[in-house]
């Protein structure tokens, strides 16, 4: 039992904060339930349970579980909830037997994916551990049980439809495409040439389909330097695409070796075309021995390349666990930041965000086209060209624009979302999963943080992506690739997550945002600088819970709101005083009043 | 005009007026013990002791061993200092001293004082030594010379700042005064705070203590009278400390940095609470080094005067005039001064005069931001609110004995910290700093300013600082235009000049450093990468485990 005097705080997910009838989710609570539902969802079991809270102590209450979450409220004060979709689940053990002795000792384990881990004792006597554990192991790894995401039971309805948001060939027309030096093509419209690419792709002008072909057989899983992003002044292009098959005996092929050419004259270029190799140059090196390898110079005499250190997702993957540690369920007391530097995380995300300022600056003030690429092109590439992109180009720091190029750089261009993240795929232990999303993410967190008026989205729309990242309540982020969604039909029987952003943007808007057209922004890629994103990794520990709302936000809107007051009524009385030039006392406020209101300081 | 309102302590009045405000005036008294200086030079003229001290007991030992107060909570318990006694060779002497201390405290312990908790800091704190290392380790990590050294020390950043342990003694420090606060707040126990001078780390606690604690303390008045209250009248050896005329081969022990440095960390957790700005912060630091101030350039009050007074200063053109840091207008001109100010402060309402008689400020509980104030809120709590406040203070006085008469449980200190921080904070309040290790932070603007490669164009607090200055600009501005249109006076354009143009192209550096990038080249790290120890079998691993040899066979 919590002790009274313990303080009151809810372990929420999914910023549900209190019993409100209609929770921050958007989730509607009916009057005669016991829990917040969704339209489609359905419950499935509850139980009594002691819910072994790493802050408050074990906590008695009942948990319900849906076919979409894991809900808890506690019997006593203090209030506690839990709301937990089950996509978040990435491991459910059973901890003791039912010979175990111990208070609270036998019970559930549950390891999330959000970085943090739920304990649950139960009673010994009646089997009741088994059924919570078989359903819970159905409901959170539905594709281990032939069963479909929750997104596919999802009723929802939003008054704004994300599926729309993205359409590519307005995309490439915002930036100008086709144009007599690129073209579209529409050679992968069934996926024949790349099964991970998207349908339709901008190349360069003078290359013809067949030569897209030739290039494909040299490249790793068919993934040819396409287009991503065209600078409208230098003309200078960003390719993504993934490693040459160069292998142990050094191979070359003419194809691309002309191909990457005429991407290099595409812009009228005289210098070398610049290939990022995102790896470093020993990972690129030991490629070779399994058939891959980068672009020699002998091959490639007119282009650069250089290698940028980003490591791999098992790299990546471990690194995140070394932060899980020191930060959940307690902070690290002594040795913070020793502690904080040898989970390395952070000199990651400098590596990925110095590589993307490279890749940048190089197409903005070097005007030179650029290459990037990894071993495959769908991780650290995607990282790369996505955040250059950002930095490039302001209209991808807007709200729409940013779900422009996550649903560009990322969804579409076959970023292995199902492998990476697990999706209702009980495999725990996985090697493909690898957090490489969430660090393109802190990335864009650490950018706004640094530049705190450029960007319209605030840190609640970050937040709001990674809780559903995991979810599986939307269609947006399943499958690996763009041919297995369209297979599933997800876009026609899923919903977006843009579409519930989209449906209540004011929440997700950072209000300091001061709109600004082709200004480049170079963040500082320096320890000084970069900090961890407490609000996000450290988010269910109640003594490191930052003050919500922000009040340097909140203050500003209220600026706003005053504005906006003063503006109508200087309106009104500058009506009134026309109309009734010789009765001045007609007005409704009196100018003290104002006055008084406001005592600001300067 | 600064210096009309910061109270400077060097008269009876200010020490009485303090008493009054803090209504520490029944327990306590003014002291005029000290005229002439006869009971000592470290002591200020006018200082206050608890009310049954004896003068005698005063002059006894130049002041050692008297428990001086320094602040009043609302609830009747003193912040108070001591100087202690040297350590003493001679056995009847140290018996004599000690038989002293146990008449005082023994009169003090009596009633009205509340029970006695004493706080010996040079034990539970770090050193004047260790405070001096650290921070001029933590200093060297930012003299860099240039872009190749930044980069260097780039990787190890982290590490290279926990070895200064700077840090460390800050958060320890915020931790020592959170459990003072906890005694006064709480346990409604006074506090002695035990230091061999009183000037150091007395001084730096008991300012930390009444900025969490007393709200007038968090303007730019109660800032300044507090800093003169405990540091420059309180008799911190500036000349010594800051070691201006470096007479030391030392380097400077920054006691005062060090409070700033806490005061900083209040600032960047908590903005509204504060009338000041991080700025301020930063050119008061400055200040200290700024010689034609006389606030920060002695070691005592007496030392003030002799050098100020009298025959020594007499230059041709008359007696020498030193300024007082606390009138900005000598060093910035109104438009700087803005920065000063901390547009996003959250004053405290003024109360209407029907409240100002019963209801104490100290019990309105809701946030008060004066541009939403709601106008019922306050008469529907009145009745409930004053009788809480009675129980309270009925009760509070028993409960608070009762639990100091057993002992404290140890984690005392754990449970008021958690159980402030799981409640919403009241800018008027008390206020807590957090402590753990992600939240203490270093004090960037101070330190990173002259460093070109870690500014942001376009970036940094200034950011939303300047859009916030611009909005209420113009929003003064359309009150002055209401106001005409109300008087019916001409309609000139009453539009002022916008005080930072282009703002989003300030320098995260902004307002000290003007460096505007010619081109808009982004800072390149040079540094390589550091070994991943231990993790060699990963980092040789490809991403996905797939023969592309083989796949094209």
């Amino acid at each position: 039992m919590a002790s009274s005097s313990t303080p009151k705080y809810n372990s929420n997910s999914l910023e549900s904060s209190s019993t409100k009838r209609t929770l921050n989710d958007g989730t509607s609570w009916e009057q005669n339930e016991e829990i917040p539902r969704l339209p489609g969802e359905t419950r499935v079991t509850d139980k009594d349970v002691i819910y072994m809270c790493p802050f408050n102590g074990p906590v008695k209450g009942r948990v319900y579980i849906t076919n979409y979450r894991l809900y808890l409220r506690s019997e006593n004060d203090p209030l506690v909830v839990l709301n937990v979709p089950l996509g978040v689940i990435s491991r459910i053990e059973k901890m003791g037997g039912a010979s175990s002795r111990g208070e609270n000792s036998y019970g559930l384990d549950i390891t999330c994916k959000d970085m943090r881990n739920l304990r649950f004792a139960l009673k010994q006597e009646g089997h009741s551990r088994r059924d919570i554990f078989e359903v819970l192991t159905k409901y959170a790894f539905p594709q281990s049980h032939n069963l479909l995401f929750f997104a596919f039971s999802n009723e929802e309805k939003f008054s704004e439809n994300g599926w729309m948001v993205y359409n590519p060939m307005s995309e490439y027309r915002r930036q100008g495409l086709p144009n007599d030096r690129w073209r579209v093509t529409f050679i992968n419209e069934h996926y024949s040439l790349c099964d991970t690419y998207p349908s339709l792709l901008v190349v360069p002008y003078n290359a013809t389909d067949e030569d897209l072909k030739k290039v494909a057989a040299f490249r790793s899983r068919n993934r040819i330097p396409v287009l991503s992003w065209i600078h409208p002044e230098t003309q200078a292009v960003i390719m993504r695409c993934s490693q040459p098959l160069v292998g142990m005996s050094g191979k070359r092929n003419k194809d691309d070796e002309r191909y990457l050419d005429i991407i290099r004259e595409a812009n009228g270029q005289i210098s070398k075309l610049t290939i990022y190799d995102a790896r470093p140059s020993v990972n690129a090196v030991a490629n070779k021995a399994t058939g891959g390898g980068y672009e020699g110079e002998d091959a490639y005499p007119n282009a650069e390349l250089f290698f940028l250190d980003i490591h791999n997702i098992h790299v990546m993957r471990e690194s995140l666990k070394k932060l899980k540690d020191i930060v959940y369920p307690n902070v690290e007391e002594s040795h913070w930041l020793s502690s904080l530097e040898s989970t390395h995380w952070l000199e990651h995300i400098k590596l990925v965000l110095t590589g993307a300022i490279q890749v940048a600056d190089k197409v903005s003030s070097g005007r030179s086209s650029v290459v990037v690429h990894c071993s495959d092109g769908w991780d650290r590439t995607a990282q790369l060209t996505a955040l250059a992109m950002l930095m490039l180009d302001s209209y991808y720091r807007t709200i729409e624009g940013f779900e422009v190029l996550v649903q560009k750089e990322w969804i579409s261009f076959g970023h292995k979302f199902a492998s990476r993240i697990g999706h209702g795929d009980k495999n725990h232990a996985d090697a493909d999963r690898s957090p490489i999303f969430l660090q393109f993410i802190d990335c864009v967190w650490q950018m706004s943080k640094q530049f705190p008026t450029a960007f319209e989205f605030n840190e609640q729309f970050l937040i709001t992506i990674l809780d559903h990242l995991y979810s599986c309540r939307f269609g947006t982020f399943l499958y690996n690739s763009e041919s297995l969604r369209e297979k599933e039909k997800v876009a026609e029987k899923t919903l977006s997550l843009w579409s519930l952003i989209n449906s209540e943007k004011s929440k997700y808007t950072n209000p300091f945002y001061t709109k600004e057209l082709n200004r480049a922004l170079y963040p500082v890629a320096s320890m000084r600088h970069l900090e961890l994103w407490v609000n996000y990794y450290i988010r269910w520990n109640p003594r490191i819970r930052q003050q919500q709302p922000n009040p340097v936000e909140q203050r500003y809107m209220e600026l706003l709101a005053l504005r906006d007051d003063y503006v109508r009524r200087l309106e009104e009385l500058q009506i009134t005083n026309n109309s009734k030039v010789s009765n001045s006392s007609s007005s409704s406020a009196s100018p003290s009043q104002i006055m008084s209101q406001v005592q600001t300081h300067f | 005009d600064g210096r009309n309102q910061t109270v400077m302590f060097d008269t009876l009045e200010d020490w009485r007026y303090e008493l009054e405000r803090t209504k520490g005036n029944v327990k306590y008294k003014a002291v005029t013990t000290n005229e002439g200086y006869k009971v000592s030079e470290k002591l200020p003229l006018y200082f206050v002791v608890p009310i049954c001290i004896s003068e005698e007991s005063i002059l006894k030992y130049e002041g050692r061993g008297i428990p001086i107060w320094c602040w009043s909570c609302h609830n009747g318990a003193a912040l108070l200092k001591m100087s202690a006694f040297p350590k003493e060779q001679d056995d009847s002497t140290s018996q004599m001293q000690k038989a002293f201390l146990d008449g005082i405290y023994k009169t003090i312990s009596k009633p009205p004082y509340e029970l006695l908790k004493t706080e010996d800091l040079s034990s539970s704190l770090p050193s004047l030594q260790d405070i001096q290392t650290a921070y001029t380790r933590f200093k060297h990590l930012f003299l860099i010379d240039n872009s190749t050294d930044f980069w260097a020390t780039d990787v190890k950043w982290f590490s290279l700042l926990e070895s200064t342990n700077w840090l460390e003694i800050i958060r320890r420090v915020l931790k020592k005064a959170v459990e003072v606060a906890e005694c006064l707040e709480r346990q409604h126990t006074n506090v002695l705070l035990i230091e061999e001078s009183a000037t150091d780390l007395c001084c730096v606690i008991s300012s930390l203590v009444q900025v969490m604690m007393d709200s007038y303390s968090r303007t730019k008045a109660g800032f300044q009278s507090l800093i003169q209250k405990e540091w420059v009248i309180g008799g911190h050896g500036f000349l010594d400390r800051c070691n201006h005329l470096h007479k030391s081969d030392k380097d400077e022990a920054p006691v005062f940095l060090l409070l700033l440095n806490c005061v900083w960390q209040l600032v960047q957790q908590y903005p509204p609470a504060f009338e000041f700005t991080e700025t301020y912060l930063t050119v008061l630091s400055d200040s200290l080094y700024v010689p034609i101030f006389s606030t920060f350039f002695f070691n005592s009050q007496h030392q003030k005067d002799i050098n100020t007074s009298g025959e020594s200063l007499k230059i041709q053109s008359g007696p020498f005039r030193f300024l007082t840091v606390w009138d900005w207008s000598v060093q910035f001109d109104p438009k700087a001064q803005a920065f000063l100010n901390n547009p996003l402060y959250a004053e405290k309402p003024k109360p209407d005069k029907s409240q100002r008689k019963t209801a104490r400020f100290k019990h309105q509980r809701q946030l008060s931001l004066p541009l939403t104030q709601a106008k019922s809120s306050t008469k529907r709590g009145f009745f409930r609110e004053e009788t809480d406040y009675l129980i309270k203070n009925i009760l509070g006085k028993r409960i608070g004995k009762f639990i100091n008469s057993s002992d404290e449980p140890p984690n005392s200190f754990r449970e008021f910290y958690d159980s402030w921080h799981s409640k919403p904070v009241d800018y008027h309040g008390l206020l807590l700093p957090r402590i753990d290790g992600p939240e203490i932070k270093v004090w960037a603007q101070r330190y990173l300013r002259w460093i070109p490669e870690a500014q942001l164009p376009g970036g940094g607090t200034i950011a939303t600082t300047a859009k916030i200055l611009e909005l209420m600009e113009e929003v003064q501005s359309l009150q002055v235009k209401m106001d005409e249109e109300h008087s019916q006076g001409t309609f000139g354009d009453v539009r002022s000049v916008p005080m930072l143009r282009n703002s989003a192209r300030l320098s995260s550096l902004f307002p000290f450093a003007l460096l505007q990038r010619q081109s808009v080249k982004p800072a390149l790290p040079t540094s390589t990468w550091k070994d991943l120890e231990d993790e060699d079998d990963l980092v040789k691993r490809d991403d996905e485990f797939v023969d592309l040899g083989s796949e094209m066979l």
